[in-house]
């Protein structure tokens, strides 16, 4: 699960990384209010799971109570690379000296995190990485044993920070450390880790300090540990979900629409995956990645048929269940269920094999539905969809 | 021969009492795998159709001699009960539950590299040696026993690839599920290498799918390790780039961890790849078959 930025920004003050002060709003009276809290200037930030805001226009300083209302009411509504905004943040306005960038990430190659840190932070940061691989420093952590004060300082050294900047970016990193671990995050990234100038002279008449602050906050939670964080849970995660995501997702099912015209359903998600693959193979376009999941009983395959037909470009379905723990006669009464609930409308080819396959085949043939045919094979399943789903281009291979 | 569960293989099941547990734990014994205990914290003394049930891992262990542990306990129980499995000298753990959180999966794993127990999953279907044993969920009437070895991330599409290769004569030394989780307990690698040394293994299936790179890593090792052949399949070529398909996994981002760079890795190594699990067996075919 993907959080916007002032959700991550609220685990990061949780566990005590520096965020500049700031308030979520969701209309314009409540940016005002919330301008008028943190004070001028601020900036008023649209909040989309989406990079390139600032660029499309979605990231606005106001250096007074017009000006917020005046951007929160353009960027309201502001539609960025297909992500409506929906909410703002608005945020005290930060003088900017240097801008560092931060990073734990779950490598799955090492089996660890990894703790990443560049000097070159700010919106050219995957270009200037691109182009020197040595600007960006890694080092991985021990899940065992931490984020300890070496792997800080490691960083630092290696990445070449400012000498005054080493230690409250360490303190920064193990803070964001205990983020990644405590939330259960698969990704922690702070672009730009911010270098604000010094102060002028504090009141005790020494010169003001350096201080370094999470700026913008990428965070993703795992989705198997959200029943370890309820609250995490209940936000609004605010993705442009489409409507058959969204159903689907309502009622458990792994569900992912596709540009093309044939309805898949399996289980298990290599199975779907493969069955996109031999679909497009055969001159078919798939319109979505359905898995049913392992066990699936017959109100969840009932339920995934209205899912499939749910998308109007779609024109044929195909099912292609391999069961193990699930039932081939659950899928077969699923099914009949289904027919019997709504008119499809579309043909249907059913494969089943594995675990009760003759009595789902029994079930399907007694109930003799209009429209769905039988096949023994994958194979022959895939091509005989692909010929009744008709209207397709005949690409084959992958598509992008 | 076959590879990590065979005739020796003395089985307790983790959760046996749940309804899951119970009936692939029956399931297994019923194709001959010696279920000899199962654990279920407060449910010491009972037993589960003649099969005794113990309070831990320790126990059951000092009882029955078991060597190997399936995992079948929810998530939130799981990385706990693997562990605990691991602390009671269980050789082998394999773990069917899906859905445990990748930091626990990732503390497990560091844990148990120091350690000389061998994980395989979680998210998988467990391992079947057509004949001898099997333990997990593999739907194990639809394989016999012969000379090809088989490693998959996926479940159901191990079946498929197992269907296609018996629908042409094949039989199977064994087939081992590894699981779709990011941080799976053993790689293909680690089952390759028993494949290799394996006499009843002739040749070697890799089932792979999008995500991660350990299809790539794969590639390397067979070239530099591996003298028996090794057909492989990877599935995903139509996924759509930064969308998870149903496995954490699974997870496509830029142009690493595609269906189509994973293929050309292994052919790039001399590993040939069937576009769909029908070429695989096809392929196995040419390869070995009479």
């Amino acid at each position: 699960m993907d959080l916007l930025e002032y959700q991550g920004k609220q685990l990061f003050a949780k566990h005590g990384v520096p965020v500049p002060a700031g308030a979520p709003a969701k209309t314009v009276e409540e940016a005002v209010a919330a301008a008028d809290e943190v004070g001028y200037p601020c900036v008023v930030k649209a909040q989309v799971l989406v990079g390139g805001r600032g660029k499309a226009g979605g990231i606005k300083v106001a250096k007074d109570r017009q000006d917020a209302e005046e951007h929160a009411r353009a960027i309201l509504g502001m539609d960025i690379k297909g992500f409506t905004v929906h909410e703002l943040y608005v945020e005290r306005a930060s003088d900017i000296d240097e801008e560092y960038y931060a990073a734990f990430v779950f490598d799955r190659s090492a089996k660890k995190p990894v703790a990443m840190l560049s000097r070159m932070g700010g919106m050219e940061v995957e270009a200037i990485v691109d182009e020197d691989p040595d600007a960006m420093v890694r080092v991985h952590v021990d899940p065992l044993i931490g984020f300890q004060g070496f792997h800080g300082r490691r960083l630092a050294f290696q990445a070449g920070i400012a000498a005054d900047t080493i230690g409250p970016v360490g303190s920064l990193l193990a803070k964001l450390y205990e983020t990644f671990t405590q939330e259960d995050a698969m990704l922690v990234e702070v672009n730009p880790l911010l270098v604000t100038p010094s102060s002028s002279p504090a009141a005790t008449g020494g010169p003001g300090k350096r201080e370094v602050v999470a700026l913008d906050a990428k965070v993703t939670i795992d989705d198997n540990a959200l029943y370890r964080h309820p609250d995490i849970a209940e936000l609004q995660s605010g993705a442009a979900e489409d409507p058959q995501e969204l159903m689907a997702r309502e009622r458990g099912l792994t569900y992912v629409k596709l540009d093309g015209n044939v309805g898949i359903l399996g289980n298990g998600a290599g199975l779907v995956m493969s069955t996109l693959d031999v679909v497009a193979q055969a001159g078919g376009q798939p319109a979505n990645f359905l898995d049913a999941g392992g066990g699936s009983k017959s109100d969840a395959i009932t339920s995934a048929v209205e899912v499939i037909l749910s998308n109007p470009k779609v024109t044929a379905v195909l099912f292609n269940i391999f069961g193990g723990i699930t039932r081939c006669d659950e899928v077969a009464n699923g099914l009949i269920e289904a027919f019997a609930q709504i008119n499809p409308g579309v043909p249907f080819v059913v494969r089943l094999d594995g675990t009760n396959d003759k009595e789902g085949r029994e079930l399907l043939a007694r109930a003799d539905l209009p429209n769905v045919h039988t096949e023994s094979t994958m194979l022959g399943a895939a091509e005989r969809v692909v010929q009744l789903a008709g209207g397709s281009s005949g690409s084959s291979g992958a598509t992008a | 021969m076959a590879v990590l569960v065979d005739t020796d293989t003395k089985l307790c099941v983790s959760g046996i009492t749940g309804r899951e547990g119970s009936f692939h734990a029956l399931n297994n014994q019923r194709y001959g795998t010696q279920v000899v205990s199962g654990v279920t914290p407060g449910k010491g003394g009972h037993d589960v159709e003649g099969i005794p049930v113990f309070d831990t891992f320790h126990e059951a262990v000092a009882e029955t001699d078991a060597n190997t542990a399936m995992v079948f306990v929810p998530p939130r129980f799981a990385a706990d009960s693997i562990l605990e499995a691991e602390d009671a000298g269980i050789d082998l753990i394999i773990a069917i539950t899906e859905g445990i959180p990748a930091h626990d999966e990732m503390r497990v794993y560091n844990h148990m590299a120091r350690g000389g127990s061998r994980l395989v999953g979680p998210n998988c279907p467990g391992i079947l040696s057509p004949g001898k044993a099997s333990v997990g969920i593999i739907p194990a009437s639809f394989f016999r026993e012969g000379n090809v070895g088989v490693v998959s991330r996926s479940g159901t599409l191990t079946y498929q690839i197992g269907n296609e290769l018996a629908d042409r004569g094949f039989g199977n030394s064994s087939i081992v599920g590894i699981g779709g989780d990011p941080v799976p307990g053993s790689s293909f690698i680690d089952i390759i290498e028993l494949f290799e040394a394996d006499p009843q293994t002739e040749l070697i299936v890799l089932s792979g799918e999008i995500g991660g790179d350990a299809e790539e890593q794969a590639a390397d090792y067979i070239a530099e390790n591996v003298t028996k052949p090794v057909v492989a399949y990877i599935a995903g070529f139509t996924a759509p780039p930064g969308k998870t398909m149903g496995h954490a996994g699974a997870i496509v981002s830029g142009s690493a961890g595609t269906a189509v760079a994973k293929a050309d890795a292994l052919e790039a190594k001399g590993v040939r790849v069937g576009r769909t699990p029908t070429a695989v067996a096809d392929i196995a075919m040419e390869i070995i078959g009479k």
